[in-house]
């Protein structure tokens, strides 16, 4: 039955788009309703993603952008949040899918890496098992052939000596060493979509780097399509084919990946670069941090979210929120009045400037720092170091 | 025997090595474990031993008297003996051999407090696991029903219905017991399960397709588990304790069936002529209370040395 009914599924809007769109976010909202109001974690989010291409989605904590995934996935779960909007997955809506069609997507089509290696495994759980859980409940694969896929998969993801971690319970494990076997029971049901929610937040610098190339290797080599998930530009640089960069909720720039690095047009985007740590600089250099504090999503400011904190921020950015609009031809979008490098940013900063706004100093301090041109032109692949 | 080789765990016949190698490595594991105790929780553990292996294997310890044979009424036996070579704790005021009481009434104990924690655990945690992972209106029901029952005085409880059931042989005394121990650890249960439900694996488990019922057994329940055991075995000496108190109020298995509260009362009739036969139960039950509590102290520092560990 479950069969038949496959080809209804594919609608015409993939085909229509060229065949090859995967996933299609259209006006996706997602709130939390608190007691102390409603809280707006998602608003408005559109993009779509071709089979194949990495996103990356960069904000920082409190931007909704783990919302934004979880939501896509349909993994908020509880009482108090709505989700309204459409995601199309391969054609059909995965917020209006039952929830046990959504069971038969999950691990096979769509799969997700979680940030914290430490409480993404089940603890009283051996690693072998955990590997090929979903294997044996959506495949019905015997615990003997289970056991060599999930050894074949633990060398795949580079876990040496697999043949004795098999059986170990995670905490016999280094926090590297979960996250591939998180990879790992991803991988497993060989999804056409992965999501990676921050992966290497929770990681050493140097196991970051190990797990960022297997994650890039795995998406080329299975032509998987991901959607990396991260509050570190330097993750993403030359690593994901696009990016999305999310500030409190809404999408405020969005370009390939080499563009937004090179052509960088909003100022959140722009603070965000200045504030990664260059190898450049003399050791303690102090970084260069975005003053303030994201807005508290229940109470979110008149006008532009980043108004608050915006060096470049004038009157109108506090009265009107700016659309996501295209810049050139390139597919580069930017929400911004006075995006940075167009005329109108280089008045307005100075203006601020002679105002004393103290946003704009921090950031007129750090050029003086810096003692050079105010946005590098792009990072070295993996800027991390 | 030999050590099992990771290379022959991980051979063909992979399977069919699991868990001889495992329980080889687990009871090593206890071994080590045993011997990094301190020396009283050494002696508690193997007090503990003594007592349990008694009880389970009294019938087949040879030698051992027939804890109801009442030597003087058929002329071959002395009431409130010292200890002898036959009855080497000596003898009660109706004859019977102490030492062979006492290893009955451990076993009265002990089925006692174990199977009511072994109810504690599956029925509290089943029930609390569910109401702790899919709440709801379930759980509000759940809980209402735990609070009102816990509420209850449960050793009126007990008395009241063993009095109208007009018997009170073990079967009864467990069953009536599992009627009173299931709330407390559903209320455990619920709040572990609770915490565990938050943690990211269990996310992750709904996310590569796991259905709710198999995330409740294979993900919350196992890790639901450890709490429950160890509320048990500091639940255990209570237990004992209970049954004792019932028992020597005259409450607990009928008479002539040895427990250890019941020989004390039976010796409080005659404590100024030989207090030997009241001595040698409360001895017995204090110091099984007291090791069973001190494993229970050990096992806890253990595992927050671990969890801190880790």
């Amino acid at each position: 039955m479950a069969v038949s009914e496959e080809p209804t599924y594919t609608s015409t809007s993939s085909e229509s788009m060229g065949g090859s769109e995967i996933l299609r976010v259209e006006d996706l909202h997602t709130s939390f309703f608190l007691p102390i109001g409603e809280l707006q974690a998602v608003r408005g989010v559109s993009f779509s993603l071709k089979r194949g291409r990495s996103l990356g989605i960069v904000g920082e904590s409190g931007s909704g952008k783990s919302v934004l995934a979880r939501s896509i996935m349909c993994l908020n779960l509880g009482s108090n949040v709505k989700t309204s909007g459409s995601v199309f997955f391969d054609g059909r809506d995965l917020l209006a899918l039952p929830r046990r069609e959504m069971r038969r997507l999950w691990g096979t089509e769509i799969a997700m890496i979680f940030q914290d290696p430490m409480t993404s495994l089940n603890p009283m759980v051996k690693i072998g098992r955990q590997v090929t859980e979903h294997l044996r409940q959506h495949k019905n694969v015997n615990r003997r052939a289970a056991r060599q896929i999930a050894l074949d998969l633990l060398n795949e993801v580079r876990i040496s000596e697999a043949e004795s971690r098999i059986d170990r319970l995670p905490h016999e494990l280094s926090g590297g060493m979960r996250q591939r076997v998180s990879i790992a029971s991803a991988l497993a049901c060989e999804p056409s979509l992965l999501f990676a929610d921050e992966p290497t937040t929770a990681l050493d610098v140097t196991v970051q780097h190990q797990i960022l190339n297997l994650l890039s290797r795995e998406q080329r080599q299975r032509n998987m399509t991901m959607v990396m998930v991260t509050h570190d530009l330097g993750v993403i640089a030359g690593r994901t084919d696009d990016t999305l960069v999310m500030y409190a909720g809404k999408v405020v720039e969005q370009a390939s990946t080499d563009e937004i690095f090179e052509k960088t047009q909003h100022p959140y985007t722009e603070a965000l670069m200045r504030s990664i740590p260059r190898t450049t600089h003399a050791s303690h250099t102090p970084l260069a941090a975005i003053t303030g504090r994201p807005p508290v999503a229940t109470h979110l400011p008149a006008g532009c979210a980043f108004s608050l904190r915006c060096p470049y921020v004038q009157p109108k950015c506090h009265e009107e929120d700016p659309p996501l609009v295209s810049i050139g031809t390139s597919g580069h979008k930017s929400a911004c009045w006075y995006p940075v490098g167009s005329d109108a940013n280089r008045e307005a900063f100075e203006r601020n400037l002679s105002d004393r706004l103290p946003q704009t100093l921090a950031v007129a301090e750090s050029l003086d720092a810096d003692q050079g041109p105010g946005i590098p032109a792009g990072l070295p692949d993996g800027g991390i170091a | 025997m030999s050590s099992p080789s990771s290379v022959t765990a991980v051979g063909g016949s992979a399977t069919e090595e699991e868990p001889s190698a495992s329980s080889v490595g687990r009871v090593s594991r206890v071994l080590r474990a045993f011997a990094k105790m301190p020396w009283l929780t050494k002696l508690c553990c193997l007090w503990l031993m003594v007592v349990i292996l008694a009880a389970a294997l009294a019938d087949l310890i040879p030698g051992l008297a027939d804890p109801n044979y009442q030597g003087f009424v058929f002329g071959n036996g002395n009431t409130n003996e010292g200890p002898t070579a036959s009855h080497w704790l000596g003898t009660d005021n109706v004859s019977r051999d102490i030492l062979a009481r006492l290893i009955y009434g451990a076993r009265v104990s002990l089925i006692f407090a174990f199977s009511l924690a072994a109810v504690g655990i599956i029925v509290g945690g089943t029930l609390g696991s569910i109401a702790g992972y899919f709440r709801g209106l379930l759980e509000t029901f759940l809980m209402a029903l735990v609070d009102t029952w816990l509420s209850f005085p449960a050793l009126i409880g007990l008395v009241f219905i063993t009095t109208m059931l007009g018997m009170r042989n073990l079967v009864v005394l467990v069953l009536v017991g599992a009627m009173f121990i299931w709330p407390s650890y559903t209320r455990i249960a619920r709040a572990t399960a609770l915490s565990v439900s938050g943690q990211a694996f269990v996310t992750a488990a709904r996310a590569i397709g796991t259905s709710r019922k198999r995330i409740l057994v294979r993900e919350i329940f196992p890790n639901v588990l450890p709490a429950l055991l160890a509320y048990s075995l500091v639940g255990l000496p209570v237990l004992i304790i209970l049954e004792s108190t019932l028992s020597f109020l005259g409450l607990g298995v009928e008479i002539p069936t040895a427990s250890w509260g019941g020989m004390i009362n039976q010796a409080r009739q005659d404590l100024l002529i030989n207090i030997w036969p009241a001595v040698w139960p409360a001895v017995t039950l204090f110091m099984t209370v007291y090791s069973f509590n001190n494993l229970a102290d050990w096992v806890r520092k253990q595992a927050a040395a671990r969890s801190a560990a880790i």
